[in-house]
């Protein structure tokens, strides 16, 4: 008989191991699926594997949809590690990017090398405005940051849209509810000429490194991990609780805020009543998935990208179902959380007594 | 025939006992049998396999091999329920209560009954009846340790069990409160109960058991009449080698006052938490002083704001080395060389899921250095933690070892050779010893001594009056939030610390006169 055993300690390797098995028995599942469903499961694996990210475009697509999952996702794991649950980086988003939008259209047709920098500035600055609230009502009156945070993205939307078609409404654009077209000094440097790849992908990567850093290099990292294991043995190691919960928040409000700024000065290029397909909240889903780890969280980001891109190419090529993207997150997600069992325990054979 | 027990059938007998762990052998074919009417005491340091045995006996985990014997019937405990279901009742040494929920709710749940005004009406017969004191109401999160033991021996007695073990169930009693458990015990041995008695108190066990077992590395090293050995000879059994008897601590001179509360109030944190009131006291360099008091007095109170964790009021109501830090937080504290060892090991004084490289880094790094350019240094602190390890001999896998996985003495070894080494000026402990074995108390007793020895000033808050009258050099206590007045350890008797944990004063009692009375 097959038992779980407890391992004496929790083994590093099978932390490393477990999401690539996750991966694995999704794929073969989704591979099964497909052949029940009676599609030929080479056609179906490459159109939603391969496809996707045989060409340059494909690739860079991949780069421009990962960014801001990642870019959010780092910054909510370090406050996970805390325990400070912000659900409400969308929000946070939607003030970023409303925030540089006000930047770039008040120096329109202003053509410095100011504007982007001032832009970004904007964006970190209103990502962190709106999660002061949930930080400020958590930390004087003990309010739950879960329910703030995520109320507060409602009123981010219905502010966005009340700005596009309102003040910030493209004079010259009938009426539509939309900005007006950012100017060339407002948009986003691209990083490959032909694609929609822009400098979010870099700054991905960097708040990967940063975010490693802070958690496993310093002072501040340390604490918000004890605040999270032990929130007492933090209090006896003199750590203030308050301190950190403001940390966490504004660090999730201000990377919010930027990947909210990419989307509108990059791919987009103006304000829109949308601007964002829920990665606030798909960030969460890519945070735990990559075991709060920044490096994970980098991984994590280009897998849920990819279902994403997978999903609309077996779409148009198979003819298949948009959920299909949303049968193979929930199976990653299902296996994952299986095989991280492994960390703690490992399988042996039970002899019968 | 009553007075031939050795020849009284057993009532549970376990033979040949072993379970492995990954990387060690925990029992070792171990016999051990329990009659009905007799006290056994199962003794053994920490790591001797003494846990193992009992959680098998009692269905929590399976042996590798050997067998059980209930009433000459070979049983398959496989589970808590079933063990319960034979007559085996539990008081673990770590409790397993739901914090949010209430005294009656707690006993309800283990008992899979009804908490209706039956219930209740039940446990306030046995916890007076046993000198058990519980407010059936009350939320566990609001009780002290004491109180949330009192709760598992009351829902072990409910349940009129054939065999009762106790794990180290003295560890937070008076000794007054100790005396009628011990009567309770007798009775209830003398009515047929067999007990499986843990404990490292060996005075207790001399006077209160029938048999010991003797475990030492997972093996039954012998079996003894506790009535017919002196404690010496049962330690020397335990740990393998004969141990020096413990010194009473000579008065070393003291220096000058370096750590002082004055008129330090503060209010109770919660609704059945304790306010603490005017409390006064100095201590100087070279001296240890005890505070005794029985749980829920206000040490957990007293030692959350001698540490920081809580600001006083006052700035000026604490003070070290003449300066006032009662505003300033934890870590300004021990910068300035006041350390503390709180109660509570797992989630206060360390963090299970970090290893103790990490945990040495969470309190030392102010005093060792262990930060390099802002940076944690986990080269340093590893060290660091590897000569905590050894000085101290803790039991681990090395630095990168979980906290969580040591066994309570190892980690309270290493967390009070985190502190130690840290050459603190004043080092405020709370309860060291609480479920740690004889020879592990006895290092950390030599340890704070050295200390004091060395010019530091230390303050010993603890509710074990033995360690207290062996190391402290003057002594009070702590009883509804007020501290006694202070006096000389060799001049007072365990009684008079006794009256003083009562909240009654020595003086008025007209006990030793004047002459040890030390405000």
């Amino acid at each position: 008989m097959i038992a779980l055993q407890r391992r004496a300690h929790p083994s590093r390797l099978m932390g490393y191991l477990a999401p690539l098995i996750a991966f694995v028995l999704t794929l073969l599942s989704g591979l099964l699926l497909f052949a029940l469903l009676g599609v030929p499961i080479f056609e179906a694996f490459h159109a939603f594997f391969i496809e996707p990210i045989s060409t340059v475009y494909g690739l860079a697509e991949l780069g421009v949809k990962a960014a801001p999952l990642v870019i959010i996702g780092v910054a909510l794991s370090i406050g996970f590690r805390a325990q400070v649950w912000n659900i409400g980086a969308e929000g946070q988003l939607i003030l970023g990017g409303i925030a540089g939008a006000a930047v770039a259209l008040y120096f329109y047709e202003v053509d410095e090398w100011f504007v982007l920098p001032l832009m970004i500035l904007a964006s970190i600055l209103g990502g962190m405005l709106w999660a002061s609230v949930p930080a400020l009502l958590k930390t004087r009156f003990n309010v739950n940051e879960i329910l703030t945070s995520l109320m507060l993205t409602y009123v981010a939307a219905l502010l966005l849209s009340w700005l596009v078609s309102g003040p910030m409404r493209d004079p010259d654009g009938f009426n539509f509810p939309e900005s007006r077209l950012f100017h060339d000094a407002a948009l986003l440097p691209r990083l490959l000429s032909g694609t929609r790849l822009h400098i979010g992908a870099l700054v991905a990567l960097g708040v990967v490194v940063a975010g490693w850093l802070l958690l496993s290099k310093t002072l501040l990292g340390f604490a918000l991990r004890v605040n999270g294991a032990a929130p007492r043995a933090g209090a006896h190691a003199g750590f203030s609780q308050n301190r950190l919960v403001w940390v966490a928040l504004l660090l999730g409000g201000g990377c919010a805020g930027v990947a909210g700024l990419f989307e509108v000065a990059g791919p987009i290029g103006q304000l829109l009543p949308n601007i964002s397909p829920g990665y606030g909240f798909t960030a969460i889903i890519v945070a735990f998935l990559g075991r709060l780890h920044p490096v994970g969280v980098l991984f994590a980001g280009l897998v849920m990208a990819l279902s994403y891109l997978g999903g609309e190419s077996a779409q148009i090529t198979l003819n298949l179902p948009l959920a299909v993207t949303g049968v193979f997150q929930g199976m990653l997600l299902f296996f994952l959380l299986a095989t991280d069992v492994l960390i703690n325990y490992r399988i042996t054979r039970k002899r019968q007594s | 025939m009553m007075d031939t027990p050795t020849k009284t059938p057993a009532l549970v007998e376990m033979v040949g006992i072993s379970k492995a762990y990954p990387g060690c052998l925990a029992n070792d074919s171990i016999d051990i049998s329990l009659s009905a009417g007799r006290v056994h005491a199962l003794l053994g340091e920490n790591g001797a396999g003494k846990s193992t045995l009992v959680k098998i006996l009692y269905g929590l985990l399976a042996q590798d091999s050997g067998s059980i014997h209930w009433q000459g019937k070979p049983v398959d405990i496989s589970s808590p329920a079933v063990a319960r279901e034979l007559g085996i009742a539990m008081v673990f040494q770590h409790f397993s209560l739901f914090e949010s929920l209430s005294v009656l709710e707690n006993i309800a749940l283990g008992m899979d009954a009804d908490a209706d005004s039956d219930l209740r009406n039940k446990i306030i017969t046995v916890s007076t009846r046993y000198g058990l004191p519980l407010d059936p109401d009350r939320s566990v999160f609001t009780l002290s340790v004491g109180e949330r033991q009192r709760i598992e021996i009351v829902r072990c007695l409910l349940q009129n069990p054939k065999v009762l073990i106790m794990d180290e169930p003295t560890s937070v009693l008076t000794p007054l409160e100790v005396n009628e458990l011990f009567a309770t015990l007798s009775r209830l041995a003398e009515e047929g109960m067999a007990i499986l008695y843990i404990s490292h108190k060996l005075e207790e066990i001399r006077k209160l058991c029938h048999d010991a077992t003797i475990l030492r590395g997972g093996r039954k090293v012998a079996t003894a009449d506790p009535r017919e050995e002196t404690a010496q000879g049962l330690a020397a059994l335990m740990m393998g080698s004969d141990i020096p008897k413990a010194v009473l601590r000579e008065q070393s001179k003291t220096g000058k006052t370096l750590f002082s509360l004055s008129q330090l109030n503060y209010p109770a944190l919660d609704q059945n938490g304790i306010s603490l009131q005017g409390i006064n006291l100095s201590i100087s360099a070279g001296e240890i002083v005890g505070i005794a008091g029985v749980a829920g007095n206000g040490q957990d109170e007293l030692m959350q704001v001698i540490a920081g964790e809580v600001l006083a009021h006052l700035d000026d109501a604490i003070s070290l080395h003449d300066s006032a830090i009662g505003r300033q937080g934890a870590g300004e504290r021990r910068k300035r060389g006041l350390c503390c060892v709180p109660e509570e090991r797992l989630g206060h004084a360390a963090v299970p899921t970090l290893s103790l490289t990490e945990n040495v880094f969470l309190t030392a790094h102010h005093r060792k250095a262990l930060r390099i350019a802002g940076l944690v240094s986990y080269r340093r602190s590893r060290k660091f933690a590897n000569e905590i390890i050894q000085r101290f001999n803790v039991q681990c896998n090395g630095p990168a070892s979980l906290a969580g996985s040591l066994s309570g003495g190892n980690l309270q070894k290493f967390i009070v050779g985190r502190e130690i080494l840290q050459a603190p000026n004043v080092l405020v402990v709370s309860q060291p010893t609480w479920g740690v074995d004889a020879g592990a108390a006895r290092a950390i007793h030599d340890a704070l001594r050295t200390l004091a020895d060395e010019g530091a000033a230390v303050l010993l808050v603890s509710q074990d009056l033995d360690e207290l009258m062996q190391i402290s050099d003057r002594i009070g206590a702590l009883c509804a939030g007020r501290l006694s007045n202070f006096h000389q350890t060799s001049r007072v008797t365990v009684q008079q610390v006794g009256l003083l944990m009562g909240g009654e004063s020595i003086d008025r009692q007209a006990l030793n006169a004047d002459s040890g009375a030390d405000a």
